[in-house]
């Protein structure tokens, strides 16, 4: 904006250009950009109708005028407003002067008189509605002028009496912006009683225009939302507007009501229809819920949102919204609860479920039985049973919140969420799955609901099912067989979707620690154990064992009499589950079994990780031998690489540090590698075979480097800086590469050549600057070659962003047919883990068989975060190709975009010298970071 | 005094045969012409005769509302129509049209073949019965003649179903046949505007029940089935063939998927087929769920439930079986009722609502010893549960569509007299309306109080609108015009342009009074008296002096003459025209009063 503008200024207009533009003939006019007032005034005066004075106007619109232009082109505006008998025309005027008052940088107080003249004589009520909107955008664009405001008030004030409807609303708009925040009463010396803003708007609560109340009920919400204490007073009449006859009034209303029962929730207001009183955010609790069977769903959606919010309320009130049958007066404050209970035993209504039992046994109060008034009655039970999905999310959402702050309501409010969890609708499934899991510490799950709840991991959505395995992670369960069942359906689980082996594992974790008891009595059964036979040992790659061994481990953890139960293979099964997932075992104290060789010696602190231990270790040793004969150097580097990327895949907790470590020790190898060639000093036309070695060496350290600057997440700015270093080395090894391999022009392309690197280089080194560039290229190598091994201290956390294609799954062999340039989609559905942000740096690339490769930009919003540090991409991508003669395989993966801009410019503090701040142009690059699905298809030539 | 009548001819305090008479506006309206499922004699259909003796039906209805295609609602239509004869309109929604002939045609062969019953309609008469029939949208105002409209709004329960709203003039009432306020697996909710009839027919089927929320009943149903699946057990549900079969089939279709289980789901032939077409095609009558999904698959398009055979019957092994007809009173679902009910290990669901006198009823209420056509004694050692999946208001529902249409008077239909009688209470005491449960045969008769619209040109009423003060929109406002009644309608116009319609001279018309006043002074001093008291009382109005003795206030006159016996007494004239009446006789009493004594 600011550069189009900047342009505006270059482009002035000087009268000269204006004569020639009378010259010039008239369809030339609009290839010119006349945005200044001169040449408005010119088209204005020219257009002989209407309609042709409109498009000029609208052309004019389009473009931006300069902050210091603006009041002449509202003079010239103004000068045709009255002139202008068309109304459309002045209705334009008057949105342009809105328009134009709303500029950067220009003060509208200069032509607010203006404004509010032409007020006066204006007679079409559209156009009068538009010019209490400019006034508007000219009061709110000078919120600290008091004296404009009340003379905006007075205008609105003035026009409130208007007969159209489109007036009265902007008036009640301009007093609910600009009305005074202070208590006027002090001002009435001034002879003239100033308005209460609150009385004005609320007197037209009851205008006879419902847009005309909907109106001033938004103008009172603003006033609150501007600061200004709303009156309690408003409280009686916004409650009769909630039976109001149109949607968008009730709408507004309940917001009303909600603001004000925030504001005085503990007044008391009386219950008409009786002589008892009751706090006013109950009062206000019980019509909202009244609304939440209301007849739109806009306004059930509305109250069903505001009820979550309303944590004030006494609990049991609360607790009757989850109460449909007893419909008792709760209102007069009896102990109605066990009273309602008697009524509904007493038999007066049926359940539905058994027939018969609706048969009136006996004549009761009826007094004392309610079936609309009691407002809160119940809501929460329409809410979750309603016909739009929108209002049922809302009513999950506000039970969510409501439990959140409540644990009694919560231990309530279970049944009906997990009821919920049968919904047809996804969302909502997905919904009341999340909101359990918020509130799972207050609850224990009931046999029945858990039944219900595990019914669900059979959905065919993984969403549901991984949201379901969270929420597994963090239930209580209160019976054994409820430990029971809930094993037996996650492994029906596994077995029938065996990609969820992960999440079950971790879930069977969680549910293991916190059920010992539980799982005890269990134990025989569940391994199969005989007291007099020895039974089949069972297969140890068999996932449903290890689910089983994971629970059970994760049991005995905190149950020492556990492992008495267990038979030999299962020591055995649990030294090697400890060492290959030792994530999710933990390390039990096993009572004196000598017979288990297992790692978990004594001496080893339970705390401290083998594996992470082993790390630690093998890093210690690179790092400590930099002064053995290159030989070795590169031997160990070898061999540490790959035991460090072996870790990396058994232990999964690690293989994030593993694999950064490993990278890195390559670039190392690669490096020293590259070094160590005996033919360094060689004449340049023998060399070349050797520079091939020596240059892909820099280039993929170049690779590597990127990888890990991007593609870990939690490195730190040392990491960086050690990174960096290790670029700028492979880049040092490039230009050598380059200035040995050629000779003959080197010291002319020089300059041109990595401009940076060596500018910064000879800026900052005086040795370097005086010398030649076969110098240059002497000291680099000399310095390359002494340049020691960085120690790269291992961050914290640090997880490798990884991606695994679900679907496509790349077994079909059936290839996807389309026409020849038609498109085709395809759905892609792939987990990330551990990516910031992959709305914008996660591409998803396709490769045809031709070369051909498209980069394609998933939308935000096809991003879900079903958790911390994982993301799901379910979106589609449209192939698209000339026609082929035969099927054949395109790929498909997933790019990390990286800018290197992004990390260069925070502040690194630097401990090498070579590792000067080297500015680059910021390098845009993208690193594959899923293996590449291959999907079968065909574009058909099309038919003719 | 204008007035409503209404006579149930069945489903007054009763369930089954619908057939409620209306007569509004001087316009008669049947709404519902249903059987009886308890009966199988005259009783099965409702007494016409009541209607007119001699003579056909079509003098004296104006039209026929058919709500929804159940059987009760809508099975005596063709007997109606072509035996007892009617020849106006008949109205009911796009789906109900598609449908009925369909439950028609099956009622049919159940009576006349299978019964063997004669004087029964024929297919034939059906179809021309349908050929009468005027499909009506959803809020579609049509126009039945001048003055009568009806309007169609959604009513859930099953396919089509509507609540139909008569209008004649201001006078409206609401007929809401069968309804739901809860929505289900494949139909939403009813929902009606604030149309605010002066008359609510509303069904009661369950008046006194609130019901569990739904999820609860689907997972008790689900599980029962499940659970006698697993045993190996046979699963008897006997359903109408549409309506709540469709949204059981969703419920198991989908619960079969989802836990992948492999026992039979059969669907008794036939109906079965058409009625589900039907269902796919009027996908836009449904909930939500399906409206936004049949674009990736038809939710009416089953995997599982496939078409049943007679003999798959006898067939080992579990299996669930949807029948027909829904009470096990005839048919398909009384067969397989009578071969299963001897083992413990099958089931009975039944879904919904018994009428007495059928089987299910008889099961339901406790009985395992049925005595059968044929004098056979059947035992029934098989489970019989109840699951009420019938789609009808529950008592809240009910009140919460009263609530929605704020009527002014409520009629209860459709439902068991104590119940009724309960919910009739509530209605009374919640919303104080008058609340009516008439049986069959008995007419109510209720009194309205119709509004009586007037035109007014715009001129008189923006000039009537000025001489006030700040209009209120709710506070009524005095207009002074002419009112004129002509050709049926009203319109209030200035005086002077209704003389200038109607042709006539404008007459003066004048009241004189006398006000006799004891003042021995002069005639001119009194006078004088008079017109210093009103200049002094009227400060709003001019009050003048005329030359020639008498007072002017306004236009109103007042003289002043010896009283012709008395001296002592003066005789004030006071006369006015018609238009300053109001004045005129505040005047008159101002001087009644009297004159304050003059200062000496």
């Amino acid at each position: 904006m600011a550069a189009h503008l900047k342009k505006r200024v270059y482009e002035e207009f000087t009268k000269v250009v204006q004569q020639q533009h009378e010259e010039i003939a008239t369809k030339k006019l609009r290839l010119t950009k006349p945005s200044k007032s001169a040449a408005l005034h010119i088209d204005l005066c020219k257009a002989t109708s209407p309609a042709d004075a409109l498009q000029y106007l609208l052309q004019f619109a389009r473009k931006p005028v300069e902050a210091e232009s603006v009041e002449g082109v509202v003079r010239i505006l103004l000068e045709h407003y009255y002139k202008e008998n068309d109304a459309s025309v002045r209705l334009k005027i008057a949105s342009l002067l809105g328009l134009l008052s709303k500029t950067a940088g220009f003060s509208p107080d200069c032509i607010m008189d203006d404004a509010i003249n032409t007020l006066q004589n204006e007679k079409s009520h559209q156009v009068l509605a538009q010019l209490l909107d400019t006034l508007l955008a000219i009061g709110t664009k000078l919120p600290e002028n008091p004296a404009v405001q009340a003379r905006l008030i007075d205008v609105a004030c003035k026009h409130l009496t208007d007969t159209s409807h489109g007036v009265r609303n902007k008036c009640l708009q301009l007093l609910g912006n600009l009305g005074s925040l202070e208590k006027n009463v002090a001002k009435d010396a001034e002879g003239q009683t100033t308005k209460d803003v609150q009385k004005i708007i609320g007197d037209y609560f009851v205008d006879q225009d419902p847009r005309v109340r909907t109106a001033a009920i938004k103008a009172m919400l603003q006033l609150h939302e501007r600061g200004l204490k709303l009156h309690q007073t408003i409280y009686n009449q916004a409650c009769k507007l909630l039976s109001d006859d149109y949607e968008q009034v009730r709408s507004a209303a309940v917001q009303l009501i909600w603001v004000l029962s925030q504001l005085y929730p503990e007044s008391i207001v009386p219950i008409p229809s009786s002589n008892e009183e009751i706090r006013l955010v109950d009062d206000a609790f019980g019509k909202i819920c009244h609304m939440v069977s209301d007849g739109s769903w806009v306004v059930r959606v509305q109250a069903a949102k505001l009820l979550g919010s309303m944590g004030q309320v006494s609990s049991h009130f609360l607790e009757q919204t989850l109460d449909k049958k007893l419909m008792s007066d709760l209102r007069r404050k009896r102990t109605a609860h066990e009273r309602a209970k008697e009524l509904y035993s007493s038999g007066e209504f049926s359940s539905g479920r058994k027939w018969g039992d609706d048969a009136p046994k006996e004549e009761i109060d009826t007094g004392a039985v309610n079936l609309i008034e009691s407002g809160a009655c119940g809501a929460f039970v329409h809410g979750l049973e309603d016909e739009m999905y929108e209002v049922r999310i809302a009513a999950v959402e506000a039970l969510c919140m409501l439990a959140q702050s409540s644990p009694s309501f919560a231990e309530k409010c279970l049944d009906f969420l997990v009821d919920m969890f049968n919904d047809e609708i996804e969302e909502v499934r997905l919904q009341s799955i999340h909101t359990m899991r918020k509130i799972s510490n207050n609850i224990t799950l009931r046999e029945d609901q858990l039944d219900t709840v595990l019914a669900v991991l059979e959905d065919s959505s993984r969403d549901i099912r991984e949201a379901l395995h969270e929420l597994l992670c963090y239930t209580n369960v209160s019976t054994k067989e409820g430990i029971h069942l809930a094993l037996v359906e996650l492994l029906k689980n596994l077995a029938k979707y065996p990609t969820d082996r992960e999440s079950i594992w971790k879930c069977l974790k969680f549910l293991g620690g916190r059920h010992p008891t539980l799982v005890l009595p269990l134990v025989p059964d569940l391994l199969s154990t005989h007291p007099f036979f020895d039974t089949a040992e069972p297969d140890m790659d068999d996932p449903a064992y290890i689910a089983v061994l994971v629970l059970i481990f994760n049991a005995a953890e905190t149950c020492p009499t556990m492992p008495a139960l267990f038979s030999d293979h299962t020591f055995r099964h649990y030294a090697y589950l400890r060492d290959s997932l030792s994530h999710l075992v933990p390390a039990l104290r096993l009572p004196g079994r000598k017979l288990l060789s297992s790692p978990v010696s004594p001496s080893i602190t339970p705390h401290e990780d083998p594996s992470q231990q082993f790390l630690q270790q093998s890093l210690e040793r690179v790092y400590n031998l930099q002064h053995l004969d290159p030989q070795g150097t590169q031997e160990l580097l070898q061999f540490t690489i790959r035991d460090l990327q072996r870790l990396g895949e058994l232990q999964s907790d690690l293989a994030g540090v593993a694999d950064f470590s490993a990278t890195y020790l390559q670039c190392q190898l690669l490096l020293i590698k590259a070094l160590q060639e005996k033919l360094w000093n060689m004449a340049a036309p023998l060399y070349l075979k050797q520079s091939d070695m020596a240059s892909a060496a820099a280039r993929q350290i170049m690779e590597e480097t990127y990888k890990m600057e991007f593609m870990y997440s939690g490195v730190e700015s040392r990491q960086v800086v050690i990174i960096h270093h290790m670029r700028l080395q492979a880049k040092a090894l490039q230009l050598i590469v380059t200035a040995r391999t050629t000779r003959g022009c080197f010291i002319t392309e020089l300059p041109h050549l990595q401009d940076s690197f060596v500018d910064k280089l000879l800026d900052l080194m005086p040795r370097l600057m005086t010398s030649k560039p076969s110098e240059v290229v002497k000291i680099l190598q000399a310095t390359l070659r002494q340049s020691t091994f960085l120690h790269l201290p291992l961050p914290e956390q640090i997880h490798r962003a990884s991606a695994t294609i679900i679907e496509p799954a790349g077994e079909s062999d059936n290839p996807l047919r389309f026409t020849s340039g038609l498109v085709v989609a395809l759905d892609v559905d792939a987990t990330l883990e551990h990516v910031q942000d992959p709305q914008s740096i996660v591409k998803v690339q396709v490769l045809y068989p031709d070369g051909q490769a498209q980069i394609i930009h998933p939308k935000p919003s096809d991003f879900r975060n079903p958790g911390p540090g994982r993301h799901r991409l379910i979106t589609q991508v449209y192939l698209s190709h000339g026609a082929w003669t035969e099927p054949c395989q395109i790929e498909v993966r997933l790019l990390l975009a990286y800018d290197s801009s992004t990390r260069i410019s925070r502040p690194a503090c630097l401990d090498s010298a070579e590792a000067l701040p080297l500015v680059e142009n910021s390098i845009e690059g993208t690193i594959p970071f899923s293996k590449p699905v291959k999907v079968y298809i065909m574009p058909k030539p099309a038919r003719r | 005094m204008p007035e409503i009548k209404v006579t149930p001819l069945g489903a007054g305090q009763d369930v089954g045969r619908s057939c409620i008479l209306v007569s509004i506006g001087g316009k008669n309206v049947m709404l519902d012409c249903g059987m009886h499922m308890g009966y199988n004699d005259d009783r099965r259909f409702p007494d016409f005769s009541y209607i007119t003796q001699n003579g056909r039906l079509t003098d004296f209805l104006d039209c026929v509302i058919i709500s929804h295609f159940h059987l009760d609602h809508c099975g005596a239509l063709p007997y109606f129509s072509e035996m007892v004869g009617y020849d106006g309109p008949i109205y009911m929604t796009h789906p109900t049209k598609a449908i009925c002939p369909i439950l028609l045609e099956d009622y049919r062969k159940i009576t006349v073949d299978k019964k063997g019953e004669t004087n029964f309609f024929t297919s034939q008469m059906i179809k021309d019965c349908m050929k009468k029939v005027v499909a009506v949208h959803l809020h579609q105002t049509v126009q039945v003649d001048d003055e009568l409209e009806i309007k169609a709004y959604y009513a859930g329960h099953v396919l089509g179903a509507a609540m139909f709203q008569i209008k004649v003039g201001s006078e409206s009432a609401v007929y809401t046949g069968d309804y739901n306020m809860t929505p289900d697996r494949h139909l939403g909710a009813a929902w009606i505007d604030k149309c605010r009839p002066d008359l609510l027919i509303t069904e009661s089927t369950y008046a006194t029940t609130i019901r569990d929320s739904k999820r609860c009943r689907e997972r008790d149903f689900l599980k029962k089935v499940h659970e006698t699946v697993e045993r190996g057990g046979k699963v008897l549900i006997p359903v109408f063939a549409l309506g709540r079969a469709q949204e059981l089939c969703i419920l198991l279709e989908t619960f079969w998927e989802r836990m992948n289980l492999k026992a039979p789901i059969y669907f008794s032939t036939g109906l079965t087929e058409k009625a589900n077409h039907y269902y796919k095609l009027f996908i836009t009558w449904t909930n939500q769920k399906i409206r936004k999904t049949f674009v990736q698959r038809n939710m009416f398009e089953f995997k599982h439930i496939k078409a049943f055979d007679r003999a798959f019957a006898d067939n080992p092994g579990p299996m669930v079986v949807f029948a027909t007809p829904g009470m096990l009173h005839a048919g398909q679902s009384l067969q397989i009722f009578r071969k299963w009910a001897g083992n413990e290990k099958n089931m009975v669901i039944m879904p919904g609502y018994c009428v007495q006198g059928t089987v299910g009823h008889k099961i339901l209420s406790g009985q395992r010893k049925l005595e059968m056509e044929g004098r056979q004694i059947l035992e029934v050692k098989m489970q019989v549960e109840y699951m009420s999946f019938s789609a009808h208001a529950d008592a809240k529902g009910i009140m919460q569509l009263v609530r929605q249409a704020e009527p002014d008077n409520v009629l209860l239909v459709h439902g068991e007299a104590k119940k009724m009688e309960f919910l009739k209470q509530k209605i009374e005491q919640e919303f104080h309306v008058n609340c009516y449960m008439p049986a069959n045969g008995e007419t109510v008769t209720l009194l309205t109080h119709p509004n009586i619209p007037v035109g007014i040109s715009l001129g008189l009423l923006k000039r009537e609108m000025a001489l006030g003060l700040l209009p209120d929109a709710k506070r009524p406002k005095l207009m002074h015009g002419t009112l004129i009644m002509k050709d049926n309608n009203f319109r209030l116009v200035s005086s002077e342009q209704a003389l200038k319609e109607l042709g006539l001279a404008e007459h003066q018309l004048r009241f004189t009074c006398r006000v006799h006043i004891h003042d021995t002074r002069k005639e001119q001093e009194t006078v004088l008296r008079v017109y210093s008291h009103l200049k002094s009382v009227l400060k709003a109005h001019s009050v003048q002096h005329l030359p020639d003795g008498s007072v002017m206030v306004e236009s109103i006159l007042i003289q002043a003459t010896a009283h012709s016996e008395d001296p002592g007494t003066k005789v004030l004239l006071v006369s006015w025209t018609y238009q300053d009446e109001e004045l005129g006789s505040y005047l008159t009493s101002l001087l009644k009063k009297g004159l304050p004594q003059a200062p000496s």
